[in-house]
């Protein structure tokens, strides 16, 4: 029988190494699984990769990660958010790697990555610091930048619903990065607000196919980071 | 603008200006800060359709104080509300939809303007900054028109409006037009043009604080209300 569920958020990110790559969904808090990130930082990996929109705010989730300095390098849009104080000063000290990717190429690298395509071209960054020393080719008489897909070891998602052969579906804008992470991931790893049986959830609906998810963990009740940041909170 | 008390449009005012540029039944994305003043001065009998790059389409007007949810969020990461007809998407979809030239409009800031339509609106490049470039070099990639609201000049009176950006740029020859508190002036082939002043500007002021030339509406009449 397929029954990906998991006991714990710890259990679920157990096997991840020092120096993996890790994509985790969340634009800003909305979709963060802040419970894979603290686990993930329980459990000690370190020199990791991390693929996200943002930085994290305040000191827990992605930004407590950061820093406790469990992060070598950050592939990201927009690393600069209201109550991110973390990542700027490790930057500024040199203490962390940032690749800057245009927010939109950063989800199509993402999902070509998990789609088999290893480079797709794009007009997006012609013409700017961002695509020097990549390959340009015309299509049209339009010029076109190289760009590579991307893939993780792990990715941490979060959905609103999983069944337990990991189909998902999400809530509103909590959706954004995670179908195409669950894709570019090799082992998804699924934070839940509810898990329920196979057949439960309508087939018409589901966001993603479980193919693209291994491990989900139900948590039934999540911190929410903005929350969290108002108190002060600070991981561990 | 200290120097010319009571010249020029508010940042309100700005955004009802652009607004009204705006066609019937646009898909329309708006950038952080003035931009998003744009959805509260919908012109009367127009319907907008607003795109939020994060995943949704059909953005409605922010929730009371202390209301909303924190998973609806805009660009910007407040909280926001879905209007009836909505649809939430991924990214990967959300940019197909911006790459792809399914938008019709998107309105930005910027930090200059070019009179080649070179927009730099994402970094200062500046050794201390810390580059942030989110969703805007993808929006001018794709985006059929580019609107630009921005102050016609910066707080110490440096003009915006440049023959050369010297920031870093977000793309080249991408702004269609341009919407400061003094003037609403056109990128063309030739340059900038302007096509309208606001109350008390004229077209002295404009040019002297606009870095490139800038041709007067004389050679091209105001087209208050119409779409480049």
């Amino acid at each position: 029988m397929i029954d990906k569920r998991i006991g714990t958020p710890a259990e679920a990110v157990a096997d991840i190494p020092d120096g993996a790559t890790v994509m985790i969904g969340g634009f800003g808090e909305a979709g963060s699984p802040i419970e894979l990130i603290h686990a993930l930082i329980d459990r000690g990996a370190r020199d990791l990769t991390v693929v996200n929109n943002n930085t994290g705010s305040g000191e827990v989730g992605l930004a407590a990660l950061i820093k406790e300095r469990r992060v070598a390098r950050m592939i990201c849009s927009y690393p600069r958010t209201a109550n991110s104080t973390v990542f700027p000063e490790l930057y500024r000290n040199d203490e962390i790697e940032l690749e800057l990717v245009p927010q939109g190429t950063l989800a199509e690298r993402i999902r070509a990555g998990g789609a088999g395509i290893p480079a797709f071209y794009t007009p997006t960054s012609v013409g700017t610091p961002l695509s020097e020393g990549k390959e340009h080719r015309r299509f049209d008489g339009r010029e076109y930048v190289l760009e590579h897909g991307l893939t993780a070891d792990f990715s941490l998602i979060k959905a609103k619903v999983s069944d337990r052969h990991g189909n998902l579906i999400f809530n509103k804008t909590a959706r954004n990065f995670a179908p195409v992470m669950a894709m570019a991931g090799r082992t998804t790893v699924v934070q839940a607000d509810a898990v329920v049986d196979a057949g439960d959830l309508d087939p018409e609906c589901i966001v993603t196919p479980g193919i693209f998810v291994q491990r989900v963990v139900e948590v039934t009740e999540p911190l929410q980071e903005s929350e969290l940041v108002a108190q002060g909170v600070s991981y561990p | 603008m200290t120097a010319h008390e009571g010249v020029g449009w508010s940042r309100d005012e700005m955004a009802e200006r652009a607004a009204m540029d705006i066609p019937d039944g646009a898909y329309v994305n708006l950038g952080i800060g003035i931009p998003e003043l744009v959805a509260t001065h919908v012109p009367e009998g127009r319907e907008f359709i607003y795109h939020t790059e994060n995943g949704l389409l059909g953005m409605g007007p922010s929730p009371e104080p202390g209301g909303g949810e924190p998973e609806l969020i805009n660009a910007g990461k407040k909280r926001v509300t879905a209007v009836p007809g909505a649809a939430y998407f991924h990214h990967a979809d959300s940019f197909a939809m911006i790459r792809g030239g399914h938008l019709d409009l998107c309105v930005l800031g910027a930090l200059q303007v070019s009179h080649d339509g070179d927009l730099a609106n994402w970094s200062t490049g500046g050794p201390d900054a810390i580059p942030a470039v989110g969703g805007a070099m993808d929006l001018v990639a794709g985006v059929k028109t580019v609107f630009v609201i921005t102050q016609h000049t910066t707080k110490d009176g440096t003009p915006k409006l440049v023959e050369a950006c010297t920031y870093p740029l977000t793309s080249p020859g991408v702004v269609d037009r341009i919407f400061t508190n003094l003037a609403v002036i056109d990128v063309t082939d030739e340059g900038f043009q302007l096509v309208q002043l606001a109350p008390g500007a004229s077209y002295e002021m404009v040019a002297s604080k606009t870095d490139a030339p800038i041709k007067p509406m004389s050679e091209n009449p105001a087209r208050e209300g119409t779409t480049p």
